[in-house]
């Protein structure tokens, strides 16, 4: 497991200062996506890095504690279900799947407005599934057990459970 | 040939990024290496896509500038614009190899816990041991 | 074996590198990538959307269900890392 190298006074203080303006630009690059290059994809990306920045120099138990990853779990699946429930809530006010001009009466906007803000919520549907899936990635490989305990029958180590994993 | 090469040369070097790519994952044995091998030809495939959306002259990023708003269909000159959907197209693949890379990782940290090994003829050899 | 795969790798990329003399030239405004749909996607995307950035409304408006189907692989590749390296038994309720 990769052990907390980075972790001293100096890389602290940066991160915890700089943490919530990366959250606050992804969240900007996310919004502003219509307007200027960024978007659901890249936004998420940007909010995954600042939660591996905190990994990275508090340690993985200090990350879990900000996003545990059975959350990241559910907000995986969250931003992919808001991404199909837009699609098939056009589908029951009679468009076509992800025809967001359908929308126009819930919003009360006209037909090119309702399909700019139904771009805006399968962004944030895409953002939130790209956050927590490479959070959930990272988590999982650096957490994972490769087995270089003391025990050297493979498989049998994964059947005990046994946690060899140091350093947390 | 002179000719060819100044108005295609962007072809030659993804070409050559690819065999580099391929080269990695033909000939390495350690699995890691076979795996970098693999981002490496996706890195020429996706510089490839993005290249053919490229447009020479009076052209910028496909974002439209303040003003266009309100339907003036004819005031868009398509030359002054990228082609879009190149990039549309990355921008998904990217983040989709990052995602197979970490599934890719996975997988390799499993085997070495089945193996204590990444080398291929390793595995190769222990297999044989072991069955049939 | 390496001399082998060596030729076979410079074999695939001269055809390759031959293969590019049919390709257009870089930069081509004209290049038929260029003349398709993507026009269409420049020309109507402020109308049909109201959104200037043409990568944006092409990537969830016109090709939206491409982009749903990218976000389910991403999905499902955050699934198939959970089932493959978490450990089941050493978690204490919900972590």
């Amino acid at each position: 497991m990769l052990r907390s190298r980075y972790q001293d006074i100096i890389a602290q203080t940066i991160v915890r200062i700089m943490v919530p303006f990366v959250q606050i630009y992804a969240l900007y690059v996310l919004a502003h996506g219509h307007y200027s290059p960024g978007g659901g994809f890249q936004g998420g990306v940007i909010l995954a890095a600042s939660l591996v920045l905190i990994f990275l120099v508090y340690g993985y138990e200090n990350a879990l504690e900000r996003l545990k990853l059975a959350t990241a779990g559910r907000l995986c699946s969250l931003g992919v279900l808001i991404y199909a429930g837009i699609g098939f809530l056009c589908l029951l006010l009679g468009g076509n799947f992800l025809d967001y001009s359908r929308l126009a009466p819930i919003f009360q906007v006209s037909l090119p407005r309702a399909r700019s803000l139904g771009i805006l919520g399968i962004e944030t549907g895409v953002a939130l599934a790209v956050m927590a899936a490479m959070y959930s990635i990272i988590m999982d490989i650096v957490n994972s057990d490769t087995g270089n305990g003391e025990s050297h029958a493979a498989g049998h180590e994964i059947e005990n459970g046994e946690t060899s994993s140091d350093g947390k | 040939m002179l000719e060819l090469l100044l108005s295609k040369y962007n072809y030659w070097l993804y070409v050559i990024l690819m065999m580099i790519g391929l080269y990695a994952m033909l000939a390495k044995r350690n699995l890691v290496k076979k795996l970098i091998g693999m981002n490496i030809f996706q890195t020429a495939v996706i510089l490839f896509y993005v290249s053919i959306g490229v447009k020479t002259g009076d052209v910028t990023v496909p974002i439209l500038p303040y003003g266009h708003h309100h339907g003036h269909e004819q005031a868009i000159n398509v030359a002054h614009y990228l082609n879009p959907l190149p990039h549309v197209l990355m921008l998904t693949a990217i983040v989709v190899s990052i995602a197979t890379a970490g599934v890719a990782l996975a997988v390799l940290i499993l085997i070495y816990r089945r193996y204590r090994t990444l080398e291929e003829d390793e595995i190769l050899k222990i297999n044989q041991e072991a069955g049939t | 074996m390496k001399t082998f795969i060596l030729a076979l790798i410079i074999i695939a990329g001269s055809m390759l590198i031959y293969g590019t003399q049919d390709m257009p030239n870089w930069g081509d405004p004209q290049s038929p990538a260029s003349v398709h749909v993507s026009p269409y996607y420049i020309k109507r995307s402020i109308i049909d959307t109201e959104t200037p950035n043409i990568v944006s409304s092409v990537l969830a408006d016109y090709r939206g269900y491409d982009t749903m189907g990218e976000t389910t692989v991403i999905f499902t590749a955050a699934i198939v890392c959970f089932l493959l390296l978490r450990r089941r038994d050493e978690d204490e309720g919900d972590r």
